[in-house]
């Protein structure tokens, strides 16, 4: 048993609560969500945040509605939640087969969508999902709710735009356009089955057939998850064929910042993302 | 046999119902009262010199009872055992280590301190506490770089890194690659490298040990494969006699070999029993696990085969080199000795063999035996020598190894390698394997595929194995195994196994062949094992030796006890013994079934003794030891299929089909098995697994996150058939099957992943981005 360095718990049951924990106990703070990429970190004693706050009894963050026009998700919803809802399913079908990805059905019942983007982990597939989607965080601290936008969010390896006093509470993001599809991609290190590579696209045609607007993220490849905005300069205005799809699919690694570990080099990671860029296309694509 | 039925049939495991329901007792469920939690602390180094310890600070904690490093152990804990010293340079002492390191570490979890507390959480904290003053060594990783001179040395006073150099002459081996090759035939070449393996049991290590004072016993709970191995070396290395050490082992979450060993930490709970006057226990953590406990292969071998036109090979030349690691485990040291060279010939009738060995340390954690031991390795060489010839000649591997194979009449076969084969027929198993896979059809779907861009490939690896350890002079402690029988009473037999099963089904098929020796139902047959005191003395499980050797100690003994029954019997019908038989746990005369007595009464009679009939010893109780005459050879053919995504190189094992001979099967459910769970570590390093360390020693691999274990989803469904080639070495024709599927299996997708690149050899693991180099650079 790997255990983790002495810590004090504290078991919120209101946001707010919640808050003025972090208030009091600062930076020796971290919050527990389902605990599925804090826990190993710290039973690794490569993190010790003296103080955990557990989210896990706050009633109210667990939920996928439609909101008019929007669809919202609660921070502390489970993978097994999204991958089992029908709601996600026929709007965002990228996300359920990318949670469906994510470990092993225990994993997915105790991770959460939160969780996961609040951790920022470069190579969690979650994080360039909601990129992908362009959604609103909500979050909450001391001076009230504000809303960071995904692609402000997530600012380096392990760092969002959170601050250390707030709490993410909701994501929420548009409902499906008409005539757009949405897929993600992913080389998963065979290990961690993590991402090595991972693409998460939604597409969507104009009224002419070509592709009116195209969000493609990469995640796995580079320090976070980061969007391949030369990818979808190639693709808006395109008629999407094979080949126009290939030809933008191979800008995907533009711009990243690769890693490279003993899974995958930084020349593998790059040629990944335009090979997972491609299929996460196509199949976005072929779900219009 | 009557109703007996037991024998051949697919019952289902009498173990599972425990285990399945979380009834089962693994060691971390022993809370013994007073109990001290021990944590140990570990290099950090691949290789430093140890300037000084300071564990004031640690023995400080509150909770914290003992802190002890080597300096305390010094002439009070012997050695970790190792079973056969080889000459020169490890019987004088090279590779040998007390429990904790002195002087210097050398490698990556080498433990240095141990503390001891009130429980786990402060004996972990306390670990942090101890200051060790490193200073940092060069460190040799690199195998083959281990070797040359100017190498960091682990052992300084010895001057190399290479513990034993095996290296016969070559000049008439070089005659047969000239000749060969004069006579039109052609040379080919490999470099093998079978990478490292975590063994990675589901239930780590751990250790609870006991001292009570008053007549100096020592009780010790491990999870072993060697419940008595480790009690003798364990009471030699505390300097306790035998009957003072008592060893017991629960139930045991998976070995694969890792757990044939006596480890440093056995010894250091122990010591902290006996000092600190509490009971001690230590459970691993999955960290340690990769880190210190014993990783499976790790050989580099070069191979060249010379082979006649026809695909006939007529000598083959063989380097073994033996990544040992920093230290000697038990076996260590011979398992590419004792288990790889003798096996390099494979199922061939090869002339002339050449091998040579060097056994070699490395910064390292140290190998020893994993499910196969040294038999993968040498598979994967004549496995691999075949399929470089058949590719050289443009033959089909199939007719390449038919030409090849020792032929059913030339049993027993003695290879150039010296190894006697008892029993085989490989060329039905060949063709059997043929068949179930549809082989001509693979070939055509093959074809189709290429034709449409695909990389689809095709293995065959056809094995023999050697188990069944062991004749004499196998190993020093000698490889018996034991058996006690005792009829009770009420006619349930109960049986005492020296061997130690951890997921073999022992008690299951031991029950299979009690029941129908004796004619009785399963539920009159218990087995019990693991326990010193119930069970004098034993060798335990390991090298597929269970049933073979394990089971016929049992077989044997219940013969003796057979004979005692007819006697008391023959009393009891008023007749000759000579006369009296015994069937469907009836004993009559001959000739008159109607008249008999039950197994029941003949058990009552025989226990109860009063109606006994004089001169006859009361009690129905026989122990047997069974020292088999020689080894066995099961074997069989393994066919696979693999594809490749040309984008993204990733390979899928798309069809698996097996062929073993293990001889006479007990129990076919649990032979399929054995073969089902073997094949999935086999696969397992040929696609997945791979420990990995970087130049200063670091492990890279110390968790799952990096260490990629195969998973249940990542495997298709696998098609096993059989044949059945008795072994004349034991009564019931068992030879043995616990390994069969690693042996058989790794080259099988060695082979369909080099035939789907269309290249000779790639070396394992097959993961993604190493073949989408090969496919980007062909």
């Amino acid at each position: 048993m790997s255990i983790p360095a002495a810590f004090d718990y504290h078991s919120a049951t209101s946001v707010d609560e919640a808050i003025s924990l972090l208030q009091q106990y600062g930076d020796d703070a971290k919050l527990l969500a389902g605990g599925h990429s804090l826990l190993p970190t710290m039973k690794l004693r490569l993190a010790q945040p003296a103080h955990l706050i557990d989210l896990g009894r706050i009633s109210n963050l667990s939920y996928i509605r439609e909101d008019g026009g929007n669809i919202v998700v609660g921070a502390m919803t489970t993978y097994a939640t999204i991958e089992r809802s029908d709601l996600l399913r026929q709007q965002y079908p990228m996300l359920v087969e990318g949670v469906g990805t994510i470990g092993d059905p225990q994993v997915r019942n105790r991770g959460t969508i939160g969780g996961s983007v609040a951790h920022s982990d470069p190579s969690a597939d979650m994080p360039g999902m909601v990129l992908a989607l362009k959604a609103d965080m909500v979050v909450r601290g001391p001076e009230g709710e504000r809303v960071i936008k995904a692609d402000d969010f997530f600012v380096d390896m392990m760092e969002t735009a959170l601050k250390p006093n707030e709490v993410l509470t909701e994501l929420r993001f548009a409902s499906r356009a008409a005539r757009s599809g949405s897929a993600y991609s992913k080389l998963a290190n065979r290990a961690s089955h993590y991402a090595l590579a991972g693409c998460a696209a939604v597409i969507t045609l104009g009224d002419d057939g070509n592709c009116a607007s195209a969000s493609v993220v990469i995640t796995g490849a580079s320090t976070r998850a980061m969007r391949a905005t030369s990818v979808e300069q190639a693709l808006v205005g395109k008629k999407l064929d094979e080949a126009a799809v290939t030809a933008a699919a191979s800008h995907a690694a533009d711009g990243l910042e690769l890693v490279e570990d003993i899974h995958g080099s930084k020349q593998y990671r790059a040629q990944m993302t335009t090979v997972m860029a491609k299929r996460a296309i196509l199949k976005a694509l072929s779900r219009i | 046999m009557g109703i007996a039925a037991l024998v051949g049939s697919p019952i289902k495991r009498r173990e599972d119902p425990r285990l399945i329901t979380g009834q089962a007792t693994y060691i971390d469920d022993i809370k013994l009262v007073g109990m001290l939690h021990m944590a140990v602390l570990r290099s950090p180094y691949g290789h430093a010199r140890i300037n000084s310890i300071d564990v004031e600070a640690a023995r400080k904690l509150p909770g914290v009872h003992a802190v002890y490093t080597a300096k305390d152990l010094n002439g009070v804990v012997g050695k970790v055992p190792v079973a056969a010293p080889l000459p020169p340079h490890i019987t004088e002492g090279m590779g040998r280590r007390g429990p904790l390191a002195e002087g210097k570490v050398r490698f990556y979890g080498d433990p240095v301190a141990v503390v001891v507390a009130e429980d786990r959480y402060i004996a972990r904290d306390a670990t942090d506490l101890i200051e060790v003053d490193y200073e940092p060594l060069p460190a040799i990783t690199d195998v083959e770089k281990a070797m040359q001179p100017d190498a960091p040395l682990l052992y300084e006073e010895f001057g190399t890194n290479v513990g034993l150099p095996i290296h016969p002459p070559t000049e008439d081996i070089e005659k047969i690659f000239a000749d060969t090759v004069a006579n039109g035939g052609v040379v080919v070449k490999g470099r093998l490298v079978n990478q490292r393996l975590a063994p990675a049991a589901m239930e780590t290590r751990g250790v609870v040990a006991e001292f009570r004072k008053v007549d100096k016993s020592l009780t010790v709970w491990s999870s072993s494969q060697i419940p008595h191995l480790l009690r003798n070396y364990l009471a030699e290395q505390m300097g306790l006699p035998q009957h003072q050490v008592r060893v017991i082992v629960p139930e045991v979450g998976g070995g694969f070999g890792s757990k044939l060993n006596i480890y440093p930490e056995e010894a250091l709970a122990a010591y902290a029993a006996i000092k600190t006057g509490r009971p001690v226990k230590w459970i691993e953590d999955r960290s340690e696990n990769f880190a210190a406990t014993i990783h499976g292969r790790g050989q580099v071998n070069y191979v060249e085969a010379a082979a006649d036109k026809d695909g006939k090979i007529q000598g083959l030349k063989v380097q073994v080199i033996s990544d040992l690691g920093a230290y000697l485990q038990f076996f260590t040291d011979v398992i590419a000795i004792a288990f790889t060279m003798p096996m390099v010939s494979g199922c061939y009738d090869i002339p002339a063999i050449y091998c040579s060995c060097d056994i070699v340390f490395t910064n390292k954690a140290p190998t020893d035996a994993y499910r196969g031991a040294g038999r993968p390795e040498a598979t994967y060489v004549a496995e691999r020598a075949i399929d470089l010839v058949a590719r050289e000649l443009k033959k089909d591997p199939a007719d390449v190894r038919r030409v090849n194979f020792i032929k059913p009449e030339q049993f027993p076969h003695k290879v150039a390698t010296g190894a006697v084969y008892d029993t085989g027929n490989y060329a039905v198993a060949l063709d059997k394997a043929l068949e179930l896979a549809n082989y001509r059809g693979l070939r055509q779907e093959q074809e189709q595929k290429r034709a449409a861009g695909k990389l689809m490939g095709i293995g065959i690896s056809s094995y023999v194995e050697i188990c069944g350890l062991g004749p004499k002079g196998s190993a020093p402690f000698g490889t018996y195994e034991s058996a006690r029988v005792r009829v009770e009473q009420s006619g349930t037999v109960m049986v005492y196994t020296g061997s130690s099963p951890h997921g073999q089904g022992e008690e299951t098929t031991f029950t299979q062949l009690v029941g129908d020796e004796f004619g009785i139902p399963a539920e009159s047959v218990i087995v019990l094992h693991g326990d010193t005191d119930s069970t004098p003395e034993g060798r335990g499980t390991y090298g597929s030796r269970g049933t073979a050797v394990g089971g016929t100690a049992v077989f044997n003994a219940v013969q003796k006890l057979k004979e005692k029954m007819k006697l008391v019997a023959s009393h009891m019908l008023e007749a000759s013994v000579s006369d009296v038989e015994l069937e469907d746990g009836k004993f009559y005369v001959t000739g008159s079934p109607q008249k008999s007595v039950t197994f029941v009464e003949v058990a009552s009679t025989a226990n109860l003794s009063n109606t006994l009939a004089a001169g006859i010893e009361p009690g129905l109780e026989a122990t047997s030891f069974f020292e088999p005459s020689a080894c066995t050879f099961p074997f069989g053919t393994h066919i696979c299929v693999v594809e490749i995504d040309k984008d993204t190189g990733e390979a899928e094992l798309t069809k698996y089909y097996a062929v073993d001979d293990c001889g006479r099967q007990l129990n076919p459910m649990i032979v399929q098995g054995q073969i089902h769970g073997g094949i999935a570590q086999g696969v397992g390093q040929a696609m997945f697994e791979s420990v990995v360390y970087d130049d200063d020693g670091q492990l890279l691999t110390s968790s799952f996150m990096d260490y990629a274990m195969p998973m249940s989803f990542e495997f298709p469904q696998f098609e096993l058939d059989h044949t059945v080639t008795p072994t004349p070495i034991n009564p019931m024709g068992v030879k043995g099957v616990g390994e069969a599927g690693t042996i058989g299996s790794t080259p099988a997708v060695t082979a369909a992943v080099a035939d789907a690149l269309g290249v000779a050899h790639v070396d394992m693991p097959y993961l993604p981005e190493k073949l989408w180099k090969v496919i980007n650079h062909s």
